[in-house]
């Protein structure tokens, strides 16, 4: 008899902690060739629409750093509280008001052309998404309230909010009654950044908080405090690290960042406000996040898979009538193993002979 | 007189997948595990309890169908969890958004299809009673199984032996493992069954409550039910009064248009989740008795060997 057997491994394993996305992306191809497979098609091809064409030409490259950038400064943002166990899971419901934010100043100053504009749509974008995650936050340190169900719940309040905004009050006059705002004005739009694709600017703001990310956790106080928070509560209490602090902090720097990839979609691939603006960044974030293993770097590289998980899922879905719900679906499978193969980080297997086998051999 | 009696019928039938899917997390939380999958499992089991009923044309065995869904998917955090030590929240999520994917997935061909509804109870002479008949023998068969789990559970965790081992394992892994109970094998069976009671909540969503299947059909009710727990400081019979209170929330929208309220709709759709927010900040704000009602061990992992 032969036993399987999970043994404590006396120091955590760094290459088991980057082995484990691999893994994950390499259980959800698999996944994906037997569900193909199953669904009639040719799984070779169906793998090659989904993961390849959608990145085989400059544009394509573009449209997969477009779609990544908001993916990448929400999950930046998150990974900070994380790191403190600081459970904002609401970062869509604060895109969402960071939209509306950036959205009501385009709005409001259409027609001067100032080219500041712009810059203080990103500002309000981040105070949007700010306040938004500012709730759970005061919540949390003054009423106790768990972070997690209260920032949850504001993204549905958000998204009513965004639906009620263009059914009413910022509705386009001139829209036929779609449920839509008028179309920004041109300096109220990112800046393009390559030629012949739709990457604008974005991409360095996204850019630009992945490295401010890695400062901030490696390099400051602040951040050194918030990783002690996350990795003992009590030790962290006993040096007087404050845990509200701690949570203020994570929570604000999320909502900032979420707030930021709001604004950034209407100002960039959207150009108007939209009942619906995001196919759920926020929550794909989440997993970016920790694909990423709450590291920016980690975090560049994940984001850029998960844009890719979504132009396949666009691309499977037109070119092989295949569902697009099949991302989310590839979404949920990744996390799902990366916390499953993560057990290898702690543990070690070990194969067991039984005490029955040992008694017979000897 | 016949109104208010209507409008009572109306809330216990809002609040039911509430109290299916928060009893159940509430028996799951009690072992001491934290699964926050509850919107994911719902979903899933809506979904296929209802595939399940428009083949076969037996809305029951969509309800049978709709529980071992819920069950199968928990069995995934179990196994992640529980064995493989992963950390819960982490992992509840994951099933959650898993979950929202996957019942989008296999629902997709079924978003228009008209199935046979399980219908509420109609018992001839007595069901047309005035008031009374309504009240008492009116429900849908699974709002009167939502209360027959109730009692079963109140029952179970605090008449019986099981249920005293339950909470045990839930205070403190270490000594009822030091006891010799089985620790891990224990919380499995109390993941699987929340995730059983999640999958039946959405399964009444799915046909009887709303006999259909949209994509995110629970509109985060399985979040709400995590939030119940928690007010209800993981009492079975204050899970009740809050999901029959949420149940009215719920209600009141669509209450306020048949009034003539003139407010756009959306203010009254936040209801349900204002309301979670405002209590759940009420309840916890004395950190010492949640401290005090919670699972001593609520979302630690425990490993035999350690």
């Amino acid at each position: 008899m032969i036993r399987l057997r999970l043994e404590a491994r006396p120091e955590p394993s760094r290459l088991a902690g980057w082995l484990s996305p691999i893994v994950a992306t390499a259980a959800v191809l698999l996944i994906g060739f037997v569900l193909f497979s199953a669904m009639g098609k040719d799984p070779w091809q169906a793998l090659y629409v989904f993961f390849i064409e959608p990145v085989d030409t400059l544009y394509d490259l573009g449209e997969l750093l477009l779609k990544a950038s908001p993916i990448m400064l929400c999950a930046v943002g998150l990974a900070v509280g994380y790191r403190a166990n600081v459970w904002n899971i609401g970062a869509e419901g604060q895109l969402i008001m960071g939209a509306i934010f950036g959205g009501g100043v385009a709005l409001a100053f259409h027609d001067t052309d100032s080219r500041w504009v712009l810059a203080v749509m990103l500002a309000a974008g981040m105070v949007g998404g700010m306040l938004w995650s500012a709730i759970p936050a005061f919540l949390r340190t003054r009423f106790n309230a768990n972070e997690i169900l209260v920032s949850l719940m504001l993204v549905y309040v958000a998204s009513l909010f965004l639906s009620l905004l263009v059914h009413d009050a910022w509705r386009d006059p001139e829209g036929f009654n779609f449920p839509q705002s008028k179309m920004f004005a041109d300096n109220a739009l990112l800046p393009n950044l390559v030629a012949e694709t739709r990457l604008n600017v974005g991409l360095l703001l996204a850019l630009a908080a992945v490295a401010l990310g890695w400062l901030f956790m490696r390099k400051s106080l602040a951040g050194y405090r918030m990783r002690v928070a996350g990795l003992a509560p009590a030790a962290a209490n006993y040096a007087g690290i404050s845990a509200s602090r701690t949570v203020w902090l994570g929570m604000l720097i999320g909502g900032a960042c979420a707030g930021l990839a709001g604004v950034s979609e209407v100002a960039g691939p959207i150009g108007q406000l939209l009942p619906v603006i995001s196919p759920g960044y926020g929550f794909a974030a989440i997993i970016v996040a920790f694909v990423g293993r709450l590291h920016p770097v980690g975090i560049f590289f994940a984001s850029l898979l998960m844009s890719l998980l979504y132009l396949g899922g666009e691309a499977a879905q037109m070119r092989l009538a295949l569902p697009s719900s099949v991302t989310g679906l590839f979404q949920g499978t990744l996390l799902l193993f990366l916390l499953a193969s993560d057990v290898f980080i702690h543990y070690r297997l070990r194969v067991m002979r039984a005490p029955v086998a040992v008694a017979k051999a000897a | 007189m016949d109104h208010a009696a209507a409008l009572l019928v109306l809330t216990l039938a809002a609040g039911t997948p509430l109290v299916y899917a928060a009893l159940g997390e509430l028996v799951t939380e009690k072992s001491g595990v934290l699964n926050l999958g509850v919107e994911g499992m719902m979903l899933v089991g809506a979904v296929v309890a209802f595939i399940v009923a428009a083949m076969t044309k037996s809305p029951w065995l969509g309800v049978v169908a709709g529980m071992a869904a819920g069950a199968a998917l928990s069995l995934i955090f179990a196994v992640v969890t529980l064995t493989l030590q992963a950390n819960q929240v982490a992992s509840g999520l994951a099933l959650s958004l898993f979950g929202v994917g996957l019942s989008a997935f296999i629902g997709l061909d079924y978003v228009s299809v008209v199935i046979e509804p399980i219908k509420p109870l109609s018992i001839a002479a007595l069901s047309d009673l005035p008031v009374i008949g309504k009240l008492l023998f009116g429900h849908n068969p699974l709002v009167y199984l939502s209360l027959v789990l109730f009692a079963a559970i109140q029952w179970f965790l605090f008449r019986t032996r099981g249920g005293l081992v339950l909470r045990a394992v839930g205070e403190s892994p270490q000594s009822a493992h030091a006891i010799g109970y089985p620790v891990v094998r224990i919380r499995y069976l109390a993941v699987l069954f929340g995730g059983a009671c999640a999958g039946l909540g959405g399964a009444y969503l799915s046909l009887a409550y709303n006999p259909s299947w949209t994509e995110g059909m629970t509109s985060g009710r399985g979040w709400i039910a995590l939030a119940l727990v928690v007010f209800a400081t993981w009492k079975p019979w204050r899970v009740l009064a809050g999901a029959y209170l949420f149940g009215g929330v719920t209600l009141a929208q669509f209450q306020a248009q048949a009034l003539g309220v003139e407010l756009p709709s959306q203010y009254l759709s936040m209801l349900p989740y204002v309301a979670t927010i405002v209590v759940l900040a009420i309840i916890s704000r004395d950190a010492a008795v949640i401290k005090l009602n919670a699972p001593a061990s609520l979302g630690r992992p425990f490993h035999p060997d350690s």
